[in-house]
């Protein structure tokens, strides 16, 4: 404090005003804004209060026992009727949403890293069709594309009686899309053994054929090894026990489809919008993450005489990965958030059934929003813990 | 050929030109088309992938479409598209119910808008310093008291009929000319020193990011009310154009953000050495490089905040896809959303795109570097 007046010629021991002092101004501004804070703070909740009170409107979070009495639609998971709590009901639409964005985002990422390679592709044709879908998806609202799959493509199909099928087992009309679901009789549970001894007995392998790569310098086929006994092995375990699974094949009975599996088409258009959208933003972050990758990277691998698909697994696409990673994430997180647009076709996502219907019937929007956010934010917060973790693992470990 | 039979000293021989294959329309054809058995596959796909989307999209847009007319009978044996729809609903779709005989005052701040955007954005026009302050203090002010009325013997025009594209372009535009200033600070506030501040500007932020846009509308339009004193009673408008720039701004203090931490250190410290204050070093030497290096990010915030201006017709709002989905479903003209949404989408690709584009060309004119 002392040598703050040391540009000036005279009395450099001369006191300062305490305004110039940069600790007393900085103590002042932050007070300041926690009296600001504190003050609005204050100001919200006590208006919060009086308004709750002349409206008769109930605080807390006891709501949530008390029985919901309203349908959902699609509760792919867990039984649900009117007669549940909104606990419940909370469940259930949080289950959509988790399942709704899970689906996006693994679709999103295929599409996207096919699309991103095909805008690099040396086939002009290629790259230019992949260029034109690109930039058109991204530049129209996620909302538009939702209404136009929604209401102009599934809804306009023919209805159940002239749905349109796919070799008999698949069929799509407007109330949905209706797949085989598979039957598990009795003996099936011996496939599901044989799938974990095969996944236990793939790491057993990978670890052993790393060690061996270390210490003598023979690789070891562990691609093709792991796809023959995760197809082999239940295969196998299935010959034994006679094929134990059944498929239930959806049938036209009356006015709709019964049995299989039933995927309404607010699921299916806002899957394949969320999708879509995504995937093009995917795209631009793969081609950016390749592009970062230098030639020289390869022209080294293959003067060292690395294969061609050596060379990408190897050298490439770990490099490309640490440039794709953070924004991907972004774009996960992204998918997430974006899935509570379901509210707009009715698909009983989080956002529908509690910032619409229970907040209708409690009016209670304090919580209820509260609720929506918080869970929002803590999925938020999960993906970019786990990405953080990913990227930290594939990150450059320098000396 | 015939130069192989004939000698020359080492170091003399003229260049041979490349080979046929390599250059001209062949060599292209094919380096781009055929240079391997999987390269042909691939084309053969592509010839097939535009084979059957681009001739049905043509026909369908453009040469089965029906153009003229004003009813629905005028479609009935077209294939096509029926584009009478969007003229017959366009009044709806631009304005909603704005009064007809004051739509003037919507359309004279769009001109003033398209010809100062058109100002600022081609190089040889002059005076651009007065026609950015001009844009951004007093057009807002002229918008303002045209759009609302009550003042000058103009009627009041309530909200609930302002719509369509009209309420798009407010929005969007309110919510970028707002979001930037408030992003700057938040981002200033995440780089302080002061702990309390930083904190404050770290937890907005980060609340803001971590919840969908839907959620942040639906608290403005449920929990803002409850937040005000008894009478005191927002506009539905107001409340979401505070959301979305609330919304926005959080995005975009991560942006300037970024912008910040790429400067050097020595640039502040040279500053200071100047004996620049605080505001000053902001103002004169960080900023101009930070915002400059994040133009792409601002940019891609704007296009973003552009297409979310679309949720406002959730809570119940009619913006521009707001009234075409309105036009839609009148009983009328019921089965014709389609040619709504592909006109929709049209539209909003046209500003994103241009946006992007002009983005791009911001960045090359403005790469001072090396």
């Amino acid at each position: 404090m002392d040598t703050s007046t040391s540009g000036s010629e005279q009395a450099p021991s001369e006191k300062v005003p305490l305004w110039y002092d940069p600790q007393v101004r900085a103590l002042f501004f932050q007070a300041l804004v926690i009296f600001g804070v504190l003050y609005g703070g204050y100001i919200l909740v006590s208006n919060t209060m009086d308004n709750l009170e002349r409206q008769g409107i109930a605080s807390g979070f006891g709501f949530l026992n008390t029985t919901a009495g309203f349908a959902i639609g699609y509760s792919p998971f867990i039984e649900y009727s009117e007669e549940n709590t909104y606990a419940r009901a909370f469940l259930v639409s949080l289950l959509n949403t988790l399942l709704v964005s899970f689906v996006g985002i693994i679709l999103a990422t295929i599409l996207g890293f096919i699309l991103g390679v095909a805008r690099l592709s040396s086939n002009w044709l290629i790259s230019k069709i992949a260029m034109v879908f690109v930039e058109t998806l991204r530049n129209i609202p996620l909302l538009l594309q939702i209404f136009f799959w929604y209401f102009a493509v599934l809804r306009a199909l023919p209805g159940p009686r002239n749905s349109s099928s796919f070799l008999d087992t698949i069929f799509i009309n407007n109330r949905g899309m209706f797949t085989p679901a598979p039957i598990f009789n009795e003996g099936s549970g011996l496939i599901g053994i044989a799938f974990i001894v095969a996944i236990v007995l793939i790491v057993a392998i990978k670890r052993w054929a790393k060690k061996r790569q270390d210490d003598t310098g023979q690789p070891f086929p562990v691609f093709l090894t792991a796809l023959g006994l995760i197809i082999g092995l239940p295969f196998i375990a299935a010959l034994v026990t006679g094929f134990p699974v059944s498929w239930d094949y959806a049938e036209l009975k009356g006015f709709n489809f019964k049995g299989g599996s039933e995927l309404p088409p607010e699921f299916v258009a806002l899957v394949l919008a969320l999708s879509l959208y995504t995937a093009t933003f995917i795209a631009e972050i793969v081609r950016a993450g390749i592009m970062a990758v230098s030639h020289g990277q390869t022209e080294a691998a293959h003067a060292l005489g690395i294969n061609n698909s050596n060379t990408l697994r190897l050298v490439v696409i770990p490099q490309a990965l640490r440039v794709i990673i953070p924004p991907l994430t972004s774009q996960y997180l992204n998918l997430t958030k974006n899935s509570s647009l379901a509210a707009a076709i009715a698909y009983p996502d989080l956002v529908l059934v509690f910032d619409g219907t229970v907040l209708m019937q409690t009016g209670q929007a304090v919580e209820i929003v509260a609720i929506t956010m918080a869970v929002y934010l803590t999925i938020s917060l999960i993906i970019s813990a786990f990405m953080n973790w990913y990227n930290k693992k594939m990150a450059l470990v320098e000396r | 050929m015939e130069n192989q039979d004939k000698q020359y000293e080492p170091g003399t021989h003229p260049d041979m030109p490349p080979p046929a294959s390599e250059v001209g329309v062949y060599g292209w054809v094919y380096h781009n088309f055929a240079s391997s058995p999987m390269n042909i596959i691939l084309t053969i796909i592509a010839i097939f992938i535009i084979y059957i989307t681009v001739p049905p999209l043509l026909s369908w847009t453009i040469f089965n479409a029906q153009w003229t007319g004003d009813t629905r009978e005028a479609c009935k044996d077209v294939t096509g598209a029926c584009w009478p729809f969007i003229n017959t609903w366009r009044k709806v779709i631009m304005y909603y119910q704005y009064p007809d005989d004051q739509l003037w005052r919507v359309n004279l701040p769009l001109g003033i808008l398209a010809v100062g955007i058109a100002a600022l954005v081609i190089p040889k026009v002059p005076f651009k310093g007065f026609i950015t302050l001009f844009m951004l203090i007093g057009f807002p002010v002229i918008s303002y008291f045209l759009f609302v009325g009550g003042s000058f013997g103009l009627e009041v025009i309530e909200t609930p009929k302002w719509g369509g594209l009209y309420l798009t372009l407010v929005i969007a535009i309110v919510g970028i000319v707002t979001s930037l200033p408030i992003g700057i600070v938040l981002a200033l506030g995440r780089r302080s020193n002061m702990p309390v501040i930083k904190a404050c500007s770290v937890g907005f932020i980060e609340l803001w990011r971590g919840v969908p846009l839907i959620t942040v509308l639906f608290m403005a339009s449920v929990m803002f009310p409850l937040f005000m004193p008894e009478g005191v009673n927002f506009d539905k408008l107001l409340r979401a154009l505070v959301g979305v720039s609330l919304f926005s701004a959080a995005y975009m203090a991560e942006v300037v953000r970024g912008g910040l931490q790429a400067i050097p250190k020595g640039q502040y410290e040279g500053a200071m050495a100047l004996g620049l204050n605080f505001p000053k070093m902001m103002y004169f030497i960080i900023m101009p490089q930070a915002l400059k290096l994040v133009i792409p990010g601002i940019v891609n915030t704007f296009i973003g905040l552009f297409k979310d201006t679309t949720l406002v017709l959730i809570i119940g709002l009619f913006d521009f896809l707001g009234a075409i989905q309105l036009a839609g479903t009148n009983p009328k003209w019921l089965g014709y959303n389609v040619e709504g949404y592909v006109f929709a989408a049209f539209i909003y690709w046209c500003f994103c795109f241009s946006m992007s584009r002009y983005s791009q060309h911001l960045e090359k004119k403005l790469h001072t570097g090396h």
